[in-house]
């Protein structure tokens, strides 16, 4: 039996040196040729408490975290304890007798793995333990031995060549055990069939700010909130090389406020949030609204509401990001549906933010943001960056009666040309009241209808210029998935696990949230005699929107647990669906 | 060969806006505003180089009355969108102006933030211990028991005392003026301007529509010019004139040089500054 799909799971007190052991397996995974997706669960605790680091290899492609574990290494028992349910009847448990005492009736192969000894007394190197936990881990799915050394290598030469070799041991020590102790091994072999070896190993929240950077983005502020402070920590570091800046304010005000004061000043800028902190920057997504002002905030969603699970995954801002604040508040709101999205949709917030001079909200998530994966390295020659439309003193936004710059000159699509300040003849007054054509505060009845109405006819170009939707399966199949964000990809595995049984489905998921792209959903949901919705969250927001705008029978799928749809549970109930409707 | 580059000295009418301020007749804010055209063409800044941020409220007004670039923000949120742009322009003056509402109540949490990052710009504070586009509500600077026609029974909280909580946050340049002297008010708020730092000028600017109390009368009454040889590099000074209720010193308290807000900025750009696409692509590389 050859095997194409491997998830492994490390599990133990969170600071044990889980996500470092993770990290590097990965890293070596991705130069074996695998494709390689993680999955980890941080513990809410600062210091000690449970935690895992998962990952799924794949010889193909995989879309989803994966439903069940095939190798467990429990450092501790209530690793053991918490992990041993998840991991599959013909699993491989590998623990450390001194840790743990498994249970007798389990129906897994599990296997004595003396970690603390081999590191404390054999190579008399406590630290490490992780190193050969990941030597044999490696070979249990027999990752060619180079990959790691020179990783090894790569990681240590800073602290001299002795070091290299004490771990490169330890790596061989790992390795060794696994020859000696573990005949079932082969059962666990993997061999990539496509190479991966030149894509990058990227999570979400990286992706979102390498896309800011390609798109130009120059200024980010945030405050720190899980799962968003990556993006924060990630651009503090590489915004500067491009001459612009990333910082943390006081709070998620100010961090909007300093967006739209930079937005103001000339550049593209960004903050990145998630729920509780979105819900706090309602107030300035408005100002950004009426002033105009170009802007991207990132929510990557956890479960709420309130300070609810911080580090469980939910569905449930697509109401906040579409239709929060008072008063009729303009906004683009875009899904990515993957690591690889994160990356492309966050170009294109940046894209109708400038374009549209209007607040572009990004919906990430905790399994989005949080996971890494093995993409294709996106090819910068085909990313297209769209700059805002400039005022000029002899022609852009100038009143051919009087010659005066009008800031918010009517057009046929909305857009006006913004001044920067500096440019000669371009002030004007930002304001948050509602203001004539040259930014002056009014409040008649004919420029507000008018006004109103020159706000929202941007969001009607945009649903036009919507990014494509992601769409898998077969498109003639008379069963529709519409779904959105990062349960596209839980849908897409049961979509291909389907198809094996001979059940034809159609996957439909739109980039675009707000505005709803209507030529992209209104073929899509006519042509279908069934339509199901899943989505990871109580109410159904999305099936909400989509059944008030395309009236008709859908099948609401949810689930509201803190985690992610299992591929077979979804495809359960993607049966039970078929069977009544044959 | 160089050419002689004649320099037009501009006038104080050169920074009159377009619209006409809808101040009540008798408001202080029509002083700080003319303090304000003054301090520009003292520094005889070219309009299109000058951007004033504003709040909520009627003194929030003002950049609507000026001839510069304006931003007039939502209430209390001055000094997070005055930070988000100095951290792009870096080389433009920046002018904040609001009321005693935006500063010390709804805005206060972004004040002490601003002051603490020695954000470079001058935020002058129109301080009438009311509320004027609501009515007349008593505001944070009202002292105890201040009653107004919307807040009948007196304010029933203590004043903030502004050049105290500045100096204690640690403000490099604090100083206190009053609107019915134009004339060393607009001496501050060009020294607030040229000052390489966080400037705090609390402008006693008088409300007679909504405080029959502290009126200019009162305010004439009440205040003193700090002493001749006062020094305001003495922080314990300053702090000491700051906490005097009679008299009520005008001029400046404080100043002192500390890094500042694009300080850090600046120092934490590499030298070598590269394209973004670069960028990316380099990073590309790592994570391959």
């Amino acid at each position: 039996m050859t095997r194409n799909d491997l998830v492994i799971r490390v599990a133990g007190e969170a600071g044990e040196g889980i996500v470092s052991t993770g990290q590097l397996l990965t890293q070596a995974a991705l130069r074996g040729g695998f494709h390689v997706l993680t999955y980890s669960q941080p513990p809410s605790e600062i210091k000690g408490g449970h935690a895992f680091f998962q990952i799924r290899l794949n010889a193909y492609r995989s879309y989803s975290k994966g439903d069940s574990v095939d190798i467990l290494l429990a450092f501790n028992q209530e690793a053991y304890d918490r992990n041993a349910a998840e991991t599959k009847d013909d699993g491989l448990l590998v623990y450390d007798p001194s840790e743990v005492t498994p249970s007798a009736d389990s129906h897994f192969v599990q296997v004595e793995f003396p970690l603390n000894d081999i590191a404390k007394n054999q190579l008399k190197f406590p630290i490490a333990k992780n190193v050969v936990a990941v030597g044999a881990l490696a070979e249990l799915f027999g990752l060619p031995t180079k990959h790691l050394d020179s990783l090894i290598e790569e990681r240590w030469l800073r602290k001299g060549e002795a070091v290299v070799q004490k771990n490169l041991d330890a790596l061989r020590a790992g390795i060794d055990y696994v020859i000696e102790h573990v005949p079932q091994r082969d059962n666990f072999a993997l061999y990539p069939e496509k190479t991966h070896s030149g894509e990058i190993m990227v999570s979400g929240s990286e992706a979102i700010g390498l896309g800011a950077i390609a798109a130009g983005c120059s200024f980010m502020s945030g405050y720190p909130i899980t799962p968003a402070s990556d993006i924060k920590e990630f651009l503090e570091v590489h915004l500067p090389k491009t001459g612009g800046h990333a910082l943390q304010a006081e709070d998620e005000l100010a961090a909007i406020g300093m967006v739209l004061g930079a937005s103001y000043a000339g550049a593209k800028a960004m903050t990145a949030t998630s729920g509780p902190g979105f819900s706090l920057m309602i107030e300035m997504l408005g100002l950004a609204a009426m002033a105009e002002l170009p802007c991207v905030i990132v929510d990557a969603q956890r479960a709420g509401p309130s300070t609810g699970m911080p580090t469980r995954h939910e569905q449930g801002d697509l109401n906040q990001a579409a239709f929060a604040g008072h008063g009729e508040c303009p906004r683009i709101v875009l899904a990515p549906t993957s690591v690889r999205d994160c990356f492309y949709q966050t170009v294109n917030a940046f894209n109708f933010a400038e374009k549209y001079q209007t607040p572009v909200v990004l919906l990430g998530d905790t399994l989005l943001n949080v996971r890494s994966e093995s993409i294709p390295r996106p090819n910068l020659n085909e990313v297209n960056v769209i700059d805002r439309v400039l005022f000029s003193e002899n022609g852009n936004g100038v009143d051919s009666m009087n010659g005066e710059y009008n800031r918010y000159v009517l057009t046929e699509n909305g857009v006006s040309p913004m001044s920067i300040p500096g440019q000669a003849g371009g002030q004007y007054i930002a304001t948050g009241l509602e203001h004539n054509e040259a930014g002056l505060h009014r409040y008649d009845e004919a420029t507000h209808t008018i006004m109103t109405q020159k706000r929202f006819r941007k969001l009607e170009r945009a649903a036009l210029e919507a990014p494509e939707a992601d769409r898998f399966g077969n498109p003639s199949a008379e069963i529709g998935i519409l779904t959105w964000g990062s349960t596209v990809g839980s849908v897409i595995e049961v979509i291909r696990n389907a198809e094996l049984e001979g059940i034809e489905l159609d996957m439909l998921a739109p980039r675009m949230l707000m505005p709803l792209p209507d030529p992209q959903l209104r073929p899509f949901i006519e042509s279908k005699r069934v339509i199901i919705l899943p989505e990871v969250n109580y109410s159904g927001q999305f099936a909400n929107m989509i059944a008030s705008q395309y009236p008709r029978d859908y099948v609401r799928v949810n689930i509201f647990g803190g985690m992610p749809f299992r591929v077979d549970w979804l495809l359960d109930k993607i049966r039970e669906e078929v069977a009544q409707h044959v | 060969m160089s050419s002689v580059v004649t320099v037009e000295k501009r006038k104080v009418a050169d920074y009159k806006g377009e619209e006409r301020p809808t101040w009540c007749p008798g408001c202080g804010d029509f002083g700080v505003l003319n303090a304000v055209f003054k301090a520009l063409s003292d520094h005889n800044f070219d309009p299109k180089n000058v951007i004033i941020v504003s709040g909520i409220g009627c003194s929030s007004r003002l950049p609507f009355f000026t001839d510069a670039y304006g931003f007039h923000t939502v209430h209390g949120r001055a000094m997070p969108v005055a930070a988000g742009i100095r951290a792009v322009q870096p080389d433009m003056p920046v002018l904040a102006m609001g009321g005693d509402g935006d500063a010390f109540a709804i805005g206060v949490g972004h004040l002490v933030h601003a002051i603490r990052r020695n954000l470079n710009i001058c935020y002058v504070v129109m301080d009438n211990a009311v509320y004027g586009l609501t009515k007349g509500q008593t505001s944070p600077t009202a002292e105890r028991g201040l009653a107004t026609k919307a807040t009948p029974q007196g304010a029933s909280d203590p004043a903030v005392n502004p050049l105290l909580l500045a100096l204690a946050t640690g403000c490099t340049f604090v100083a206190r003026g009053f609107s019915s002297k134009p004339k060393e008010l607009a001496d501050l708020i060009a020294r607030g301007i040229a000052h390489d730092g966080f400037a705090f000028i609390d402008t006693y600017s008088p409300c007679p529509t909504f405080n029959t109390v502290n009126t200019f009368k009162y305010y004439r009454d009440a205040t003193e010019d700090l002493p001749g040889d006062f020094d305001p590099t003495d922080f314990s000074a300053a702090l000491q004139y700051a906490a005097s209720e009679d008299p009520l010193y005008l001029g400046l308290y404080y100043q002192a040089e500390q890094p500042t807000f694009e300080d850090h900025i600046r120092n934490n750009r590499p030298e070598v500054i590269k394209d973004p696409m670069t960028v990316v692509e380099n990073l590309f590389e790592q994570m391959a």
